[in-house]
C-alpha cells in the first residue's frame, strides 16, 4: 500500500505537468541533470569583470554564448571566464534570420565549441524579436536530422511549442515578453498551457524584468528561466543576479508547495468559535 | 590571391591554407571557441592546415562573443 506521501506525490504528478515530467530531483535539460534551474545570457555585460562575479552570483550552470566575426582588438574572452568557471556554454543562433542561416551559425558553434547544442533563435525582425515562426521550425527541423540538441526560442504559442516538442526539440523556451524589454510575462494563460501540455522542459526565455518575473515563470510550472539584460543591464548585476536565483528557486519551491486557489470573498483563518463576548 | 577574409578583400600567398586565414584574421589557431566557413561550408578544425584557398573564395572566421 502506498504511503500517504507516496499518494500525495501521484495526486502532485497528475496535477502538474512540471513535475510529471520527472523533475522533481533536478532539472532535467538534453538528457543531463542540472542543479540550477537558472540560464544566464553573458550578452550586455559592462565588462568581462562585471559577467564573471554575476555568473557566480546567479548559480547558473549553463551560460549562452554567440558566435562573431573575429575582432583582432577585441581584449579578453568570454570563453576563457565560462572555461575557467566550469560551466557549460550554451551557444546561440541570435541574429540569424532564416533557417539557411541558423542552420550555419549552429554547424560553426558544433565547431567552435564542440557541442551539438544550440539555443535556436530565429528572428522575424528587428524591431520586435519575435521567432519567425516557420524558419524556426524549418531549422529545428534541419538540426534535429544532423543530430543536434536543439532548444529554441520560440513564441507563447502553445500550437507552434507543441509542433517543435514534436520535431524532436529538447526543450521549448517561449518568450515571455519582447527580448530585453523587461515587460515580465504578458500572456501568462499561454505559458500555463504550453506547460501541461508539453512533454519536454519548457524554460520561459526573454522579457524577464526582475525577479518577480522569473518566480512566476516557475509559479506557472516552467521548468527553468532563461534570462540575460535584466541581470546584465541592472544597476548591480552582481545583487540582481543573485535575487534571480532565489527567485527561480522560490517559484520552484512553491509550485511544488502548491498555491491556495484565488477566491474572490474573506476567508478567515482565525477560528470564530470561542469569541469573548465583550458587550 | 585574393579572398574575401571577414568581409574584407585579403591578398594571400597562392598555397595558402584556412589556417593562414584564421591567423590573418587574428584569431589564434589553437584556441577554443574559433569556427571557420568557406563560402558557406563549416571546415572542420582538424581539416584547417590541409585545406588549400582559391581565389576570390569567401572566408568567415568566427569566435565566441557575449550573448543572450
Amino acid at each position: 500500500m502506498p504511503s500517504k506521501v507516496d499518494s500525495e506525490a501521484s495526486a502532485a504528478e497528475r496535477v502538474d505537468p512540471g513535475i510529471s515530467r520527472g523533475d522533481v530531483d533536478g532539472f532535467q535539460l538534453g538528457g543531463r541533470i542540472w542543479g540550477s534551474r537558472l540560464i544566464v545570457g553573458t550578452g550586455g555585460f559592462r565588462s568581462l569583470e562585471a559577467m564573471e562575479r554575476a555568473l557566480v552570483a546567479s548559480g547558473a550552470e549553463i551560460v549562452t554564448v554567440a558566435l562573431r566575426r573575429v575582432d583582432p582588438l577585441a581584449r579578453g574572452s568570454a570563453l576563457e571566464v565560462i572555461d575557467g568557471l566550469g560551466l557549460f556554454a550554451l551557444p546561440n543562433t541570435a541574429g540569424c534570420y532564416t533557417a539557411r542561416d541558423a542552420v550555419r551559425t549552429a554547424q560553426l558553434a558544433r565547431e567552435a565549441f564542440e557541442t551539438d547544442w544550440i539555443k535556436l533563435e530565429v528572428i522575424g525582425d528587428d524591431r520586435t524579436l519575435f521567432p519567425d515562426a516557420v524558419e524556426l521550425l524549418d531549422a529545428a527541423q534541419q538540426l534535429i536530422d544532423e543530430g543536434f540538441t536543439v532548444l529554441p526560442y520560440t513564441n507563447d504559442d502553445p500550437i507552434l511549442a507543441r509542433r517543435l516538442q514534436d520535431a524532436g526539440c529538447a526543450a521549448v523556451m517561449p518568450l515571455g515578453s519582447p527580448i530585453g524589454s523587461g515587460m515580465g510575462i504578458r500572456n501568462p494563460y499561454n505559458i500555463q498551457i504550453i506547460v501541461e501540455s508539453a512533454s519536454v522542459p519548457v524554460v520561459l526565455d526573454a522579457g524577464i524584468g526582475t525577479p518577480s518575473d522569473a518566480a512566476l515563470a516557475m509559479e506557472l510550472g516552467c521548468n527553468g528561466v532563461l534570462l540575460s539584460s535584466s541581470v546584465a543591464r541592472a544597476k548591480d548585476p552582481e545583487r540582481m543576479a543573485r535575487a534571480m536565483r532565489q527567485a527561480v528557486e522560490a517559484g520552484y519551491a512553491a509550485r511544488r508547495a502548491g498555491r491556495i486557489p484565488r477566491k474572490l470573498h474573506a476567508e478567515g483563518s482565525t477560528p470564530d468559535q470561542g469569541l469573548p463576548d465583550l458587550g | 590571391m585574393t579572398i574575401e577574409l571577414n568581409g574584407r578583400t585579403v591578398e594571400l600567398s597562392p598555397g595558402a591554407t584556412v589556417a593562414d586565414a584564421v591567423i590573418e584574421a587574428g584569431a589564434d589557431r589553437d584556441s577554443r571557441g574559433v569556427a571557420v566557413a568557406v563560402d558557406g561550408q563549416v571546415i572542420r578544425r582538424v581539416d584547417w592546415g590541409k585545406t588549400k584557398l582559391r581565389s576570390d573564395q569567401s572566408v568567415e572566421v568566427v569566435r565566441a562573443v557575449q550573448g543572450g
